[in-house]
């Protein structure tokens, strides 16, 4: 299977995700900012980090680049579109994904591991999971705060298009376990054709026993089909 | 009463906002922006009927709270 | 314009230094002369008053591929494989504009790394704050913590280890000590001095603009009322033009086009040529005309003194002009030619076709006067007994209050701030004896530490230096690691009060003794003196960063108690030396004493032991014992590792409380598994090294026998009480 990662002046996490890619066995390209059109490829993924700093808004300068109209005609063909952190808030920033991203409850940038609760297994994303619904993942931004207005939460909650939610270690979703504030605790959301994902923890992170867990594995190990 | 003040970077103090915004509009064809300063817009109503007692008071919480002095200047707009 | 004692006392000189600058020159310097000589002879830059002794320290080891003298210090660790390191000082700015002060800080720490050709890999803070009731205290650890966050999180480099502190004594005089870690590969180092003649210097970064003109001559200045007027200095950070400027580095890094590559930091411009070239043993020539300019009409002042942040100057090999500049130009970083490298020996600067500056190189770094500044030997301090006065006391009253303090509060509130897990290898996060981060995609590991003891230096700046070199030893050695070198941050009050300097002549000779036993050299560091404000000082404060490596990380060890009915020893021997200890200063208010004594042999014989059995894999955990004692290193592995213990008092001569807090150097806790027991017990005997049993690990609660029991649960709600508190966060 093959993958793109995307590289936004800025991006942090794109050399974290692409080992993770690579563990996977996908044949992955890094692509750069400024190219016209993607390599041929099954998967794109737009990476965690500050691109552009963060400036004006986050992910609103990269979703202006060059490269993002391919990855939208990619996405429409049926392509499979991660977005991880500041890839959620791009994929926001374009439309791809709906809703919006504001600062944190606490007004803090957060970094710490999470509980998420998996609500949706029939997804290429997540359907590994079956084999453990409730998982750890670390979370670390600023702007996680996932809200949107009532008929777009309706119809996520309706269309069931909410993978991932915050919980506490025995899956009970609740305010006091939400991080950041974010509406109905979401941490993750589809488009209703399930081929796009936008997510704020980062699954690239824990993907070694060394590094306290592997629950990041679940995830690349649903992309590539095991 | 309604009194806005707007908050901007002094004028020596590095902009990194304004200098990213101005680069993404020339890559975005707008060739003719010579530069971009980004500051904060504050609309504030005050129970206050008397002009001179309203401008006095945001004055003092432009100085303390909305804008940071070293840094920052700050202009009230009465309308 | 005319050089007036006034403009020469504005600029920080004294009138003898200027004697000397005009005897250097022949002749009275201009206005932009002066200033160069301002930044230059600064103390900051220069280090006039504490060169004399830096010389003395231990620089060398077997792994020092290179010690101070460069951008950073650097370690071999196999492989091919190399850690560049050090540790700097932002104080001064940091009060002034804690956000921006601290995370300038960062970036300045960082590119100092990356200008050797490594990727930043990690870094360590230590921040102090004054008296927790001072009103400066909240909006200061408020303002620092978001600065160093936000830079270190948008350079996508983790920060994983720390620590923060209050005394009354940093209540005007904060310290801001940022430490980075970068790996680089033994054949692909870049240092910074200059090479060849005829080359093009080159100028690469953001723009310059007016920020922080005189940053550095403000760093040797104390406060006072006037300080608000040095408020328009402090710079900006740009941590994205940064980011940018690190990738872009590394990319024209792959292959040899940079002869010689500098940060520039302190004093801009200037400290960068003239270093650049004084190294080389060379002239520069530079061309004011070619500065990229930020701000309309800035003048040669200006630009040469300008502190505007990530910029660095580079000499390449003729001919590689153009491909550093499409590299520069595909991340948006400005690329200018300013100059070239000439044989005359001198800085020369040109400014719309005139000569502005001719200053022999000599006279701005070797010919900078270094002072012997008179010092007198610290007092010792009497002792005070009062230990009738704990007869009273409760044992369970007197950990708790040590727990609660904010000195002693576990300190996840900070580091929650920033991302400690980014870049995929953080082995340890903050919160352990020390961090640890995987050399990627090896099995080896690097272990790092950053630690500072200001009270027992304040007692005693001799004993104080040795302990701190020694705890930091022992942080590395409780993670398995293998101690390799330090960096140092010297923060001291005014220099040319004898009392302050004879602190720090006593430190230094503590932290050199230390050194040379352990085999543990210092390869970087800084100094920063006049922390004091009005005749006011700082306690005597240097800041250690050590490194070391673990070789296989499956070898890892934690803090944390990992099973139930596993002995807990401690290794190493108590005599109860309370004063200078937090039992004393939080618990019994007793602020005066001498520090413990250290015995670098049982230092030494203890820690290799402790090190020899980790590799043997016999222990399952390991915590150093510090400030609070054996008391609270239990209390804390307790914590860690959510298991209990139940611990019976060995018979001893002394006092339960002196026995429980003293703050004895040397020691260690360790838990052993009853397979493992005789085994540890026959080494440690055939060894001659003392140890004591405590007791057991158990459930649910922290118990010493017929004393107290706390369950584990108010230990930690203890121990996580005080900064939720202080923000009023729930």
């Amino acid at each position: 299977m093959k993958s793109a990662v995307i590289v936004f002046p800025g991006s942090n996490c794109d050399r974290d995700v692409a080992i993770a890619l690579k563990k996977f066995k996908f044949e992955n390209q890094m692509v750069w900012h400024n190219d016209l059109t993607l390599p041929k490829t099954d998967l794109v993924v737009l990476p965690g980090g500050f691109s552009y700093g963060d400036y004006l808004r986050c992910g609103c300068i990269a979703s202006k680049s060059k490269i993002m109209s391919d990855v939208i005609q990619h996405s429409k063909r049926g392509g499979l579109v991660l977005g991880i952190c500041n890839g959620f808030q791009v994929l926001i920033e374009t439309g791809l994904l709906p809703g919006i991203l504001l600062r944190n409850k606490k007004l803090k940038f957060l970094a710490k591991n999470v509980f998420l609760k998996i609500l949706n297994l029939n997804n290429k994303f997540t359907s590994s999971y079956k084999k453990k619904k409730i998982i750890t993942l670390p979370i670390a931004h600023n702007e996680g705060n996932y809200f949107a207005n009532d008929n777009i939460l309706k119809n996520l909650e309706d269309k069931n298009l909410i993978p991932f939610k915050y919980c506490d270690k025995n899956g009970n979703i609740k305010k006091e376990f939400n991080p950041n504030g974010s509406s109905n605790n979401i941490a993750g959301i589809l488009n209703s054709e399930k081929n796009i994902l936008g997510m704020m923890p980062h699954p690239e992170r824990l993907i070694d026993p060394l590094l306290s867990g592997e629950d990041g594995s679940i995830l690349f190990e649903s992309l590539i089909g095991i | 009463m309604k009194i806005t003040v707007t908050v901007t970077l002094k004028k020596d103090v590095l902009d990194p906002q304004g200098k990213v915004v101005n680069k993404t509009l020339k890559n975005m064809g707008y060739n003719n922006i010579a530069n971009v300063r980004q500051g904060k817009y504050f609309e504030i109503e005050i129970n206050e009927t008397k002009k001179e007692k309203a401008k006095k008071i945001i004055d003092e919480i432009s100085k303390k709270l909305l804008s940071n002095l070293i840094i920052e200047d700050y202009k009230i707009n009465l309308e | 314009m005319k050089m007036t004692p006034e403009l020469i006392n504005k600029h920080g000189i004294k009138p003898e230094e200027y004697n000397t600058i005009k005897k250097l020159l022949k002749r009275e310097p201009n206005l932009l002369e002066l200033g160069i000589f301002s930044a230059m002879w600064n103390e900051h830059c220069s280090y006039k008053s504490s060169k004399k002794y830096l010389k003395t320290l231990p620089t060398k080891n077997k792994k020092v591929i290179q010690g101070p003298g460069e951008n950073a210090g650097i370690i071999d660790i196999g492989d091919n494989d190399a850690l560049v390191f050090k540790i700097e000082s932002h104080n001064h700015p940091s009060f002034i504009e804690p956000f921006q002060g601290a995370a300038t800080g960062v970036g300045g720490i960082l590119r100092d790394v990356f200008t050797m050709g490594a990727r930043p890999i990690a870094t360590l803070n230590s921040i102090h704050f004054g008296s927790h009731n001072n009103p400066k205290t909240k909006n200061l650890l408020n303002g620092v913590v978001s600065g160093i966050g936000s830079y270190g999180n948008c350079m996508g480099v983790p920060n994983v280890g720390g620590e923060v502190k209050f005394n009354d004594c940093y209540n005007e005089n904060i310290l801001v000590n940022a430490m980075a870690v970068g790996l680089v590969k033994k054949n692909k180092i870049f240092f910074s001095k200059a090479q060849g003649l005829n080359q093009p210097v080159i100028y690469v970064g953001s723009k310059t603009g007016r920020d922080g003109i005189h940053g550095a001559s403000m760093a040797s200045a104390e406060f006072d009322e006037n300080s608000e007027e040095k408020k328009p200095t402090v710079q900006v950070g740009d941590p994205f033009t940064e980011k940018l400027l690190l990738e872009a580095c590394l990319e024209l890094m792959e292959d040899d086009s940079i002869i010689s590559i500098q940060d520039m930091g302190a004093a801009g411009l200037t400290s960068s040529s003239v270093e650049m070239a004084a190294k080389g043993n060379l002239g520069i020539e530079i061309n004011l005309d070619q500065v990229p300019c930020r701000e309309d009409k800035m003048e040669p002042y200006e630009m040469m003194l300008s502190e505007s942040q990530e910029r660095m100057l580079l000499i390449l090999k003729s001919g590689k002009e153009e491909k550093a500049n499409k590299i520069f130009d595909k991340w948006n970083l400005d690329f200018s030619i300013i100059g070239k490298t000439t044989n005359t020996k001198k800085l020369i600067l040109n400014f719309k076709n005139e000569e502005v500056a001719n200053i022999p190189l000599t006279a701005l770094s070797s010919d900078v006067p270094i002072y012997d500044r008179k010092w007198v030997k610290t007092a010792s301090t009497k002792k005070v007994k009062k230990m009738e006065n704990t007869k009273y006391l409760r044992l369970s009253e007197a950990l708790k209050k040590i727990l609660v303090s904010p000195n002693n509060s576990e300190k996840s509130w900070v580091w929650e701030q920033y991302d400690h897990t980014v870049m995929g290898d953080t082995i340890q996060k903050p919160g352990g004896d020390a961090a640890v981060v995987r050399v990627h995609q090896q099995k080896k590991g690097v272990a790092m530490t950053i630690d500072s003891s200001a009270h027992y230096c304040f007692a005693d700046p001799t004993t104080g230096g040795k302990q701190v070199v020694c705890e930091s030893w022992r942080n590395l050695i409780s993670v398995g690691a293998n101690p390799i070198a330090i960096t140092n941050c010297l923060n001291f009050g005014n220099p040319e009060k004898e009392k302050i300097m004879g602190q720090f002549v006593e430190s230094i000779d503590g932290i050199s003794q230390a050194c040379q036993y352990l085999d543990f050299p210092v390869v970087s560091g800084n100094v920063s003196f006049y922390n004091e404000t009005h005749n006011k000082g700082i306690m005597p404060t240097p800041t250690i960063g050590g490194v070391g490596l673990i070789e296989d990380l499956n070898n890892m060890m934690t803090k944390s108690f990992k099973e139930i009915n596993n002995y807990i020893y401690v290794v190493g021997k108590t005599s109860g030396h309370v004063y200078q200890s937090e039992f004393y200063r939080v618990v019994m208010n007793i602020k005066n004493g001498p520090p413990p004594d250290v015995n670098l042999f049982n230092e030494k014989n203890n820690g290799l032991a402790i090190k020899e059995l980790i590799l043997k894999k016999l222990l399952t955990s390991v915590h150093d014992i510090s400030s609070g004692g054996i008391m609270v290193a239990l209390a804390e592995m307790c914590i860690s590792g959510k298991i209990g213990a139940n611990i019976q008092m060995p018979k001893s001569n002394i006092n339960m409380h002196e026995y429980l807090f003293g703050e004895d150097q040397s020691r260690y806790l360790i838990e052993v598994n009853k397979k493992n027991k005789k085994e540890v017990s026959d080494f440690l005997e055939k060894n001659s090294i003392f140890y004591e049993l405590l007791g057991k690990t158990q459930n649910d609660s922290l118990k010493i026998e017929k004393e107290f029991e706390i369950k584990l649960s108010e230990l930690t709600q203890l121990n996580t009480f005080w900064f939720k508190n202080y923000f009023k966060e729930n």
